[in-house]
């Protein structure tokens, strides 16, 4: 467990270090999962543009994968793929 | 030196002397002078101040708190709707521990739209977090604005601080006053404390964030930090204020008592009708009436003790408040009274006296009734009413 200071000891004014929010994992946050499907993918990016969370992974140009750390889940870039290369799936435990 | 200056004149002579880092503001009657004076001030090359010129008050304070946040010694001035429309930047200046010293000239709120005095504006900033010492004449506007920059940067502070004096009754009243040097000044506020986050980040070349999100798990702990801030203001402002008076002879205190501690009878009172009051006090004592005067400086933080204890031996205390709460029992600072008194094994009667709205004249003969409403309650022990409203037409 995080042991989270009292108010006598915490940095007042709510000042903390620079980009604490790489700290901050929200991937518990999906219900579902995007999942990339490289031998679809044409590298257009569109998904990587609209993601709001900077989670899909790219290096020289093309489509890494996705980083499942920061990504919740909404599913704009399975929405947004023009050939279907991101497909959702419902999380485990997360089934009706 | 003897001057004759109006209280926008002090506040922005003032403001030349403190020299802040960053003044961001827009203009509002009646407090447009302040910052157009200062601004001249800046085109001339007496300041070192980076002047912005903004579009809104919202981004007047908005534009603060980022100055103020980088550690600059951070000033504005505004008045009535400006002061509302800051609202939302004034919570986020307090909470963040920003020390911005703020010029506020009291006017009152629309509708029906109005420029003259009441203290609607700054009263109902009252929970805002920021502390608010009231002036009663042009020499006290100056002097509270120089105390305040010590007060809010103060290490166990670091609050915002709002200086208010009464809009044109004091704002454009030309009164004789006594102004220090631009040295004296220069010495008394200092430098202001180095504040180690920010060092430390500037030393490690590292960016901080300032103002992050505050879930269920931290965002109490920081609001009791600045709780206790505030509890800590109630300790720094009288030393602040006896060591003005140690280096310039005025001394001040979170309030005045003025013949208060033989009274049977008292107002409380805040702003320049304390000065019209003191005159009426010292009339009806030569008729042999024991009447006194609390002039309350410091609204927030609440001197609530003292308060208590400077009235206890009250028969019958009068609450002039120069707002209403519109809530169909009283003005903002009667409950603030009663509540202080309330735990005293022999509390004095209290009522309310709404008066001064929209800047109707308050005259000595209104606050000679409001004693003799007192003196008649001392006298029967009855209250007949809990407000009165003075000077309104039926």
């Amino acid at each position: 467990m995080e042991k989270k200071e009292g108010w006598k000891t915490l940095p007042e004014g709510d000042i903390l270090e620079g980009g604490s929010s790489l700290k901050f994992k929200t991937g518990n946050w999906r219900s579902s999962k995007p999942i990339h499907h490289p031998e679809k993918c044409i590298n257009c990016l569109l998904c990587w543009i609209y993601c709001p969370d900077g989670a899909i992974k790219v290096k020289d140009g093309k489509i890494e994968g996705i980083d499942y750390d920061y990504c919740k889940g909404c599913g704009i870039c399975a929405h947004e793929c023009p050939k279907d290369a991101i497909e959702m799936v419902i999380e485990k435990g997360m089934e009706k | 030196m003897k001057v004759a200056k109006t209280a926008n004149e002090a506040f922005a002579e003032a403001m030349r002397q403190i020299n802040p880092d960053v003044v961001a503001a827009y203009p509002i009657t009646p407090a447009t002078e302040i910052v157009q004076i200062f601004s001249q001030f800046v085109a001339d090359g007496l300041v070192k101040t980076e002047f912005i010129a903004v579009e809104s008050e919202h981004s007047a304070m908005s534009a603060c708190i980022g100055a103020s946040a980088s550690g600059a010694r951070t000033m504005t001035g505004t008045s009535s709707q400006g002061l509302a429309l800051m609202w939302e930047m004034l919570y986020i200046a307090s909470a963040l521990r920003l020390p911005i010293i703020m010029a506020v000239v009291n006017r009152a709120l629309s509708a029906p739209i109005n420029i003259h005095c009441d203290h609607s504006d700054t009263l109902g900033a009252r929970d805002s977090g920021w502390i608010q010492i009231y002036s009663e004449n042009v020499q006290e506007t100056y002097d509270n604005v120089i105390q305040a920059v010590r007060i809010a940067e103060h290490p166990d502070v670091r609050l915002p601080v709002m200086v208010t004096t009464d809009g044109f009754i004091l704002s454009h009243c030309l009164e004789t006053m006594d102004m220090l040097t631009d040295e004296e000044v220069k010495e008394f506020v200092g430098e202001p404390p180095e504040r180690e986050n920010l060092l430390k980040s500037a030393r490690e070349d590292k960016p901080i964030t300032i103002g992050a999100l505050d879930l269920q798990d931290y965002y109490f702990e920081h609001k009791r930090q600045q709780a206790e801030a505030m509890k800590n203001a109630l300790k720094v402002i009288p030393e602040i204020g006896k060591e003005f008076g140690e280096k310039f002879g005025r001394s001040y205190g979170f309030f005045e008592n003025y013949r208060l501690d033989d009274a049977e009878v008292g107002i409380v009172v805040m702003g320049s009708t304390a000065g019209t009051g003191k005159e009426v006090v010292d009339e009806m004592r030569k008729k042999g009436k024991k009447v006194g005067l609390l002039k309350l400086r410091i609204f927030r933080p609440f001197p609530f003790n003292q308060i208590s204890q400077a009235l206890s031996h009250l028969k019958v205390v009068g609450v002039m408040d120069r707002a209403d709460g519109v809530n169909s029992y009283c003005g903002p600072l009667f409950p603030e009274i009663c509540t202080s008194l309330y735990d005293l094994p022999e509390r004095p009667k209290v009522v309310d006296f709404i008066y001064g709205l929209g800047g109707r004249d308050i005259k000595k003969s209104d606050i000679e009734g409001i004693f003799n409403d007192l003196l008649k309650i001392a006298e029967t022990g009855k209250k007949e009413f809990n407000l009165k409203y003075i000077g309104v037409r039926e």
